[in-house]
């Protein structure tokens, strides 16, 4: 366990993403399995200890330590697991057993036993072993690694070419001993029903002012940008699995889909609800998200769609390396042959020039709430991450309002000794009433100002929660505004995000309530 | 007693005089040297040799109208008051300030720790009726760990990258000194380099009789030649532009917010050294217990925390609000 905690320690406090790389790469050649394999599992966010969760980690906390002195602790902390780590208040001598013998310990121990056995590790354990333990048991990393660069390190220390291994990986389990084995050269690649899993997802890169300047019109197509939760069908020989763009299959929730879905195919395409294939709001779609196992009354009231946008597999033939235009046509002509209920295509835009598509997005958005156009390569194969010039998003201008600054508190993470999550309101008369809370859109360089600025101008504390002079105006940009009873203003916004910190703007110019109510529709 | 012994901005009536004055005053005590507790500018000022020693080299000879040393252990009359400083152990000539008045004692402990240190006189309890502790580390998270284990982790640092340069981050007074003492103790016997800003208080801490072994400038030093050596700086420089005359550095801060990872991530500190020069939790709880005080008054750090866990013990107790102090600054200010 020392070595994975040294392990999680270094990726923590190493800005270098070499360096990290480097680490990750050392450590997976030289521990031996089944401890590499598990920390792999931890780093990229597949290891569940099931019955160990933040509450009762914090539940055997607060049977050793005063629940005032707790919560002050947190909320200066800013991270529970560091938190629980730093506060435990008793030490032992020995050194934690080795991760596979903790991972088990965890796993076999039953739900009313393990308050102790955590407790009985923790002593146990040194502070940053205990810090490694908790976050192995709550799963909740934060020290910077993604999945993918846990697998970068993998094809650094093997040779073995990055995107093979993210093909195989949907088809392995911890703690990947046949993983290893082939990365070491000692066996065959493992095999994997190929089209019965997740493939990873290509994604787009938003599109900037000066790139219509340099990209033609006429290598390019356009589609709806929709609102709804990206998928990938898997129409495969032993049925049908539907994954979400982090690769967790969700076609339990979604019966009424998957049993519906005619042929053998992998598909790409966005999940929506609605009658008769016209989508609802996502507010609609979040009800069924919401739910592991839909009822049948949600089933009638907001059935599932899925809109086809690409093609990754026709059949068993893997067309990935096509351009798009041709996957487009092969999966036209899969739609010929297959004739479905609860998916169809997702229209292709005609448009000659970019002043076409700038109003087409306009009215889109306009008419029909659209999010705003998508452009393809129309020669662009379809590669997973996030490949530039192939894929653009171009979104709708967002909705726009200034508000005032009321409420600050402190962040979690990163910026846990900063007020960075900011609460904002609209005048209602002589009042301010709220409309929301943002907590990102700014640079690091303004979080700087802002945290300075809250200190010197709080009015009030309540907890972890400082008020301050009605004095700072935000732009706040947003989706959409809805009715809400959270908020005292009865308006609530969807995504809102600080567009620019208004640092000119008197406080009485800001928004009135009502120019914000204008926007709930 | 018609005049408090002590009032809630640290002034005491009977002698007419403040404890380590934001602003300046006629008459102050200075309990040691950091800038938020010494500032220059007072009428007279009573504080340690050592301290008076240390405020005349940051802020030059004539930073007060006249200094008045006290020993520790010695103890001053002035009308109905007496005056006596224990050391503190938190720097070299740090002291608590002790005031007695008809019978009824009060003792400001400046900043303290009850760590070993061979840089600061060793950490005397006294007892009395009414406590005003700080409180920098006031919150049961901080547990600090033995130094030495800590300087034992940056040796095997230093040992498993000998390519790299190790810049240690520190205040430039008492923490340089503590951490090159440390170093020294733990076996470290080659130079060690200094950031310009510490040599002056170095070279004062030699001659109070601290020794401290080979130390030499870091600016000017071949960088290839600096492989593998230790270089003790201000904080603001090691991640400066400064830092890029050293071969790969490894940027190391010590300081008791070092045990908060999420902290030293935002300080882009590579390898965070709990090195602190004030108490952790449990001898904050310990020394206000041993005190024997009624009354505690909480200031400099985590108030609320210590504030609760004294009405818990029973004991009267409140926050002090010091003018001048953010309430989430460095340590000790420095």
């Amino acid at each position: 366990m020392k070595r994975f905690a040294d392990l999680l320690e270094l990726l923590a406090l190493t800005s270098s993403r070499t360096r990290k790389i480097a680490a990750l790469a050392q450590y997976f050649a030289e521990v031996p399995d089944p401890d590499r394999g598990l920390a792999l599992a931890v780093l990229t966010g597949e290891m569940d200890i099931r019955n160990v969760k933040p509450a009762l980690l914090k539940e055997t906390v607060l049977a050793e330590v005063d629940e005032t002195l707790f919560a002050l602790s947190y909320d200066y902390v800013g991270d529970l697991g560091e938190t629980i780590a730093l506060i435990w208040p008793h030490h032992g001598a020995a050194d934690l057993p080795r991760l596979s013998a903790v991972v088990a310990l965890l796993n076999e121990t039953s739900k009313a036993e393990l308050p102790r056995v955590i407790g009985g590790l923790l002593t146990q354990a040194a502070i940053h072993e205990r810090w490694a333990l908790v976050k192995l048991a709550t799963g909740a990393l934060r020290i910077g690694v993604s999945a993918r660069l846990a697998k970068t390190a993998l094809a650094e220390m093997s040779g073995v070419d990055l995107q093979a291994i993210e093909e195989v990986w949907h088809g392995i389990k911890p703690p990947y001993a046949e993983l290893f084995a082939w990365l070491e050269g000692k066996t065959e690649r493992p095999e994997i029903d190929h089209n019965a899993r997740f493939h990873p997802l290509m994604l787009s890169n938003p599109i900037e002012e000066h790139d219509f300047e340099r990209l033609d019109p006429r290598d390019f197509a356009a589609e709806w940008k929709w609102d709804g939760i990206r998928v990938q069908l898997v129409l495969g020989r032993d049925g049908v699995s539907m994954f979400s763009r982090t690769g967790d299959d969700i076609a339990a929730s979604f019966p009424d889909v998957v049993e519906a879905a005619m042929g053998r195919a992998v598909l790409d395409g966005e999940l929506l609800v609605g009658h008769d294939f016209e989508a609802k709001s996502f507010n609609d779609l979040q009800q069924r998200l919401n739910r592991k196992v839909a009822s049948a009354r949600q089933m009638s009231e907001l059935p599932g769609f899925v809109r086809v946008y690409d093609m990754l597999f026709d059949g068993d033939e893997d067309i990935r390396a096509f351009g798009w235009e041709e996957r487009r046509a092969r999966l036209e002509a899969w739609f010929g042959k297959n004739p479905q209920t609860r998916l169809d295509l997702s229209e292709v835009l005609p448009f000659d020039s970019w002043e076409d598509v700038a109003r087409l997005r306009r009215q889109g958005a306009d008419e029909h709430g659209h999010e705003g156009v998508m452009l393809k390569l129309r020669t662009a194969p379809y590669v997973p991450g996030r490949p530039k010039g192939f894929w653009f998003k171009w979104k709708r201008d967002p909705n726009v309002v200034d508000a005032v600054l009321m409420y600050a508190q402190r962040g979690h993470g990163k910026r846990s000794s900063y007020y960075s999550d900011y609460t904002f309101g609209a005048w209602r008369g002589n009042e301010i009433v709220p409309i929301g809370k943002a907590y990102f859109g700014f640079t690091d360089e303004e979080l700087k100002q802002l945290d300075k600025w809250i200190r010197a101008n709080t009015i009030g504390s309540f907890g972890p929660v400082r008020e301050v002079k009605k004095e700072l105006v935000f732009e706040v940009a947003f989706d959409s505004a809805q009715r809400s009873g959270r908020h005292k203003s009865g308006i609530a916004l969807r995504f809102p995000r600080i567009s620019r910190i208004r640092w000119d703007k008197p406080a009485h110019e800001a928004a009135r309530i009502e120019d914000v109510e204008a926007f709930v529709g | 007693m018609n005049q408090p012994i002590l009032t809630r901005d640290l002034y005491v009536p009977a002698i007419d005089a403040w404890i380590d004055p934001g602003t300046p005053k006629k008459r102050a005590i200075i309990t040691h040297g950091h800038a938020d507790h010494a500032r220059s500018g007072h009428g007279a000022v009573l504080a340690t040799p050592e301290t008076i020693a240390i405020m005349k080299t940051r802020y030059g000879e004539d930073c007060a109208g006249r200094f008045e040393a006290l020993r520790f252990g010695e103890a001053l009359r002035i009308g109905e008051a007496l005056v006596s400083l224990h050391p503190a152990g938190h720097i070299l000539g740090s002291a608590q300030v002790r005031i007695e008045v008809e019978g009824q004692r009060a003792l400001v402990t400046g900043d303290y720790k009850r760590l070993p240190d061979r840089t600061a006189e060793a950490y005397e309890p006294v007892e009395c009726d009414l406590l005003v502790t700080e409180a920098t580390f006031g919150l049961p998270v901080f547990q600090h760990p033995k130094p030495q284990d800590e300087i034992a982790r940056l040796l095997k640092s230093v040992a498993d990258q000998p390519g790299r340069c190790h810049l240690v981050g520190c205040y430039a007074l008492g923490k340089a000194q503590r951490v090159i003492a440390l170093l020294r103790d733990a076996g470290w016997d080659q130079p060690i380099y200094l950031h310009g800003a510490m040599i002056r208080l170095c070279e004062l801490y030699e001659e109070l009789g601290v020794s401290l072994g080979e130390l030499i400038p870091a600016t000017g030093m071949p960088k290839a030649a600096m492989a593998g050596q230790i270089v003790i700086a201000p904080p603001s420089a090691i991640r400066d532009v400064w830092s890029r005359r050293f071969p790969d550095p490894v940027v190391c801060q010590a300081s008791g917010w070092m045990s908060i990872k999420q902290r030293a991530r935002q300080a882009l500190v590579e390898l965070p050294l709990v090195i602190s020069d004030h108490c952790d939790w449990g001898e904050l709880n310990q020394s206000i217990m041993e005190s024997g005080a009624g009354t505690v008054w909480v200031t400099h750090g985590r108030e609320d925390a210590l504030v609760y866990w004294c009405k818990k013990q029973g004991l009267e107790a409140e926050p002090l609000t010091l003018p001048g102090l953010d309430d989430d600054g460095g340590e000790g200010g420095e």
